[in-house]
């Protein structure tokens, strides 16, 4: 039992004839060893830390995809639109291909669902004599805004976020309809 | 504490991890030991720092053409921390060889390497190849104009060896230009068979220090051992500090550049390898012809045969350094004849025309001529073909490092839109050859341009409409 302290104290076998003085001198050692090893921990250890945690600088802000004009749009009845966007997957610029489901409503409003139920993320379509998107696997089923209207679906459909500039539509980023408000 | 101690026990009991330490720490070296022992800690430190950013780097790279190089730009400009990473793994590799070479220099100097030790320093020897070899291959994965045209002269003067020659080239995958095959085939050495040798070497050559225990002077009859723990550990811990304190200095306070994407086509870039390969570079300059695998292959291997065949030469019994007179005269012509080729190399070695640090974040990079042209509102498919050409000397020099153009580039220099209402054409032409003479006090560097570029250029930016 006598030995489990000796790492810690670092009074490893010391013979009785050390003197007081050779004791503290030890110990003055050995706290510099920690202080040592601690400081270059720390240097390494806290950039790493942040290297690997930080979210990198994005080259690509937000970025709007035109999908056309707001009035070639049926009024009151979703259609599905496929669009390309500029992305970055880290160091690589990227053409992602997007699907979106665009309804402008009789306020002129235009809303552009993602693609996904949001169930389990089948891709769902819309029906248009029950007036219902309806997602082919466990059948949830969303009105024409999104909400949910039967089915195991616990969410509202996700929206892209939507803008429209002198009569053209454009799509941005697609989020949760629960955090858009 | 209780528990903490409960589980130091629990883990005693089935693994002795307590014990080998402590009998590790407790290992008894000569009395005379001290400072001058404290190189080989700090190489066995610096090398494990590499692995330490070599890995944080591996995380964010792709040894894949265009994308190692995208992928850099990526850890440097996006990346929190990413220049310091680099920073550190890029001098640490330098710091690393230096040490090396103070460690051998000393076990040399005190004939530490005599029986039984001869395979310790064998083992040496090997790691200081092994780390070198590091340094070899990781000079391409940047894949800018640096890595590629450094390892283009790496290659070719492998390719020079007798017999082995055409082998080696096809195992760097080099046969036919250095390209996607020589990067695979870098990365690979460089993170996974390079490091997995260097371990293992490592392991061997401080077993056989702990076998053999450090090396005694003849002081060391009337001298009593002493302990490792804690005086030696802590004289180790304080050059180790030092050590790092000069690296982490270099790594914040010494830029690392980046040059331009390798570009095969570039004919002005003159390549030049890292500073302690400037030796073996220069002594290419005096074997020429068929003798240049004098210089490129013979020499250095001859060079390490030597060096592997100290102990076996050098037989005698250890004493006093004092007395080791040829040894220092070795060292001393080691030394001089290295910093002689190498300075000789420096000073051959061209300022480059223009230093642009593509480590920053700018779009102008990308700017290729037509965009350039485009920007201007001009429509690029009746744009006159010296406006082309101009355009791309403009590019190909990287002027808008300094110069704005149509809204791109820097302000380091003045604008050049409406050029044409402050200089006449000789005015300009003129400038290039010489802009300190023209503009005194322009930072603006020389330009070497043939009659027919400096005339493209100049009819270019007369072109460029505005103020």
């Amino acid at each position: 039992m006598i030995r489990e302290q000796t790492i810690i104290d670092g009074c490893t076998d010391t013979p009785a004839s050390v003197s007081v003085y050779d004791r503290s001198r030890r110990r003055l050692l050995i706290t510099g060893i920690r202080a040592f090893w601690g400081l270059i921990t720390a240097a390494l250890g806290v950039p790493a830390a942040h290297y690997l945690l930080s979210t990198p600088k994005s080259r690509v802000a937000d970025e709007w995809a035109g999908i056309g004009d707001a009035a070639m749009l049926p009024a009151g009845r979703p259609v599905e639109v496929v669009f390309h966007r500029n992305g970055a997957d880290a160091w690589k610029k990227t053409e992602e291909k997007l699907t979106a489901w665009v309804t402008r409503g009789l306020d002129s409003k235009v809303l552009a669902f993602g693609p996904r139920c949001t169930h389990l993320g089948c891709a769902h379509h819309w029906d248009d004599t029950q007036r219902q998107f309806v997602c082919p696997c466990h059948n949830s089923r969303f009105s024409i805004a999104g909400d949910v209207v039967a089915g195991p679906a616990s969410r509202p459909l996700d929206r892209y976020q939507v803008k429209l500039e002198s009569g053209k539509v454009f799509i941005g980023k697609l989020t949760r309809s629960d955090q858009i408000l | 504490m209780k528990s903490l101690r409960n589980i130091t026990t629990w883990l005693e009991d089935r693994t002795g991890v307590r014990s080998a330490t402590i009998q590790f720490l407790n290992e008894y070296i000569p009395g005379s030991s001290g400072w001058r022992q404290v190189f080989g800690s700090v190489a066995l430190f610096l090398l494990l720092v590499q692995g330490f950013t070599g890995i944080l780097l591996a995380l964010n790279y792709a040894p894949i053409p265009g994308d190692a190089y995208n992928s850099v730009r990526y850890i440097l400009i996006e990346m929190t921390g990413g220049k310091l990473v680099r920073g550190l793994h890029h001098w640490g590799s330098s710091l690393l060889i230096i040490v090396i070479f103070l460690h051998i220099t000393q076990v040399f100097l005190y004939g530490a390497y005599k029986k039984p030790r001869e395979l310790t320093w064998i083992s040496g020897v090997g790691l200081l190849l092994l780390a070198l070899t590091f340094g070899l291959t990781g000079y391409l994965l940047p894949w800018d104009n640096r890595a590629y045209w450094g390892t283009i002269v790496t290659t070719q003067i492998a390719s020079h060896a007798p017999l082995v020659g055409p082998y080696v080239l096809d195992l760097m995958g080099a046969k036919s230009g250095v390209g996607v095959l020589t990067l695979t085939r870098f990365y690979g050495l460089h993170v996974m068979v390079l490091p997995a040798a260097i371990m293992l070497l490592v392991l061997f050559h401080v077993y056989l220090v702990r076998r053999h225990g450090v090396a005694p002077t003849p002081r060391d009859h009337s001298l009593s051992k002493k302990q490792f723990y804690p005086e030696q550990v802590f004289k180790d811990t304080v050059a180790i500090f030092i050590a790092f304190t000069i690296l982490f200095a270099l790594a914040v306070l010494v830029h690392v550049p980046l040059s331009q994407i390798a570009d095969q086509a570039d004919s002005t870039y003159i390549p030049r390898p890292e500073w302690y390969f400037l030796f073996l570079f220069q002594l290419l300059k005096f074997f020429q012809g068929p003798l240049e695998v004098v210089g490129s292959v013979i020499l250095p291997s001859c060079a390490i045969i030597a060096l592997i065949l100290v102990p076996f030469v050098d037989r005698g019994k250890i004493v006093y350094v004092a007395k080791r007179g040829m040894a220092f005269v070795f060292v001393g012509l080691a030394f001089g004849a290295w910093t002689a080729l190498t300075l000789a190399a420096m000073a051959t070695t061209p300022t480059p025309l223009v230093s642009i640090d593509y480590s920053r974040s700018t779009d102008w990079i990308r700017a290729s001529p037509a965009e350039l042209l485009a920007r201007s509102g001009s429509d690029t498919q009746n744009v006159p073909e010296f406006a082309m050409r101009g355009a791309s000397i403009y590019q190909q020099h990287h002027c808008s490092a300094c110069h704005l153009v149509n809204g791109t580039g820097e302000r380091i220099g003045p604008p050049l839109n409406g050029l044409s209402k402050r200089r006449s054409r000789s005015w300009i032409e003129a400038h290039f050859s010489d802009p300190a003479k023209l503009s005194p006090g322009s930072i603006m560097p020389r330009f070497k341009l043939s009659r027919q570029q400096t005339a493209d250029l100049t009819s270019y930016l007369l072109s460029l409409e505005g103020e």
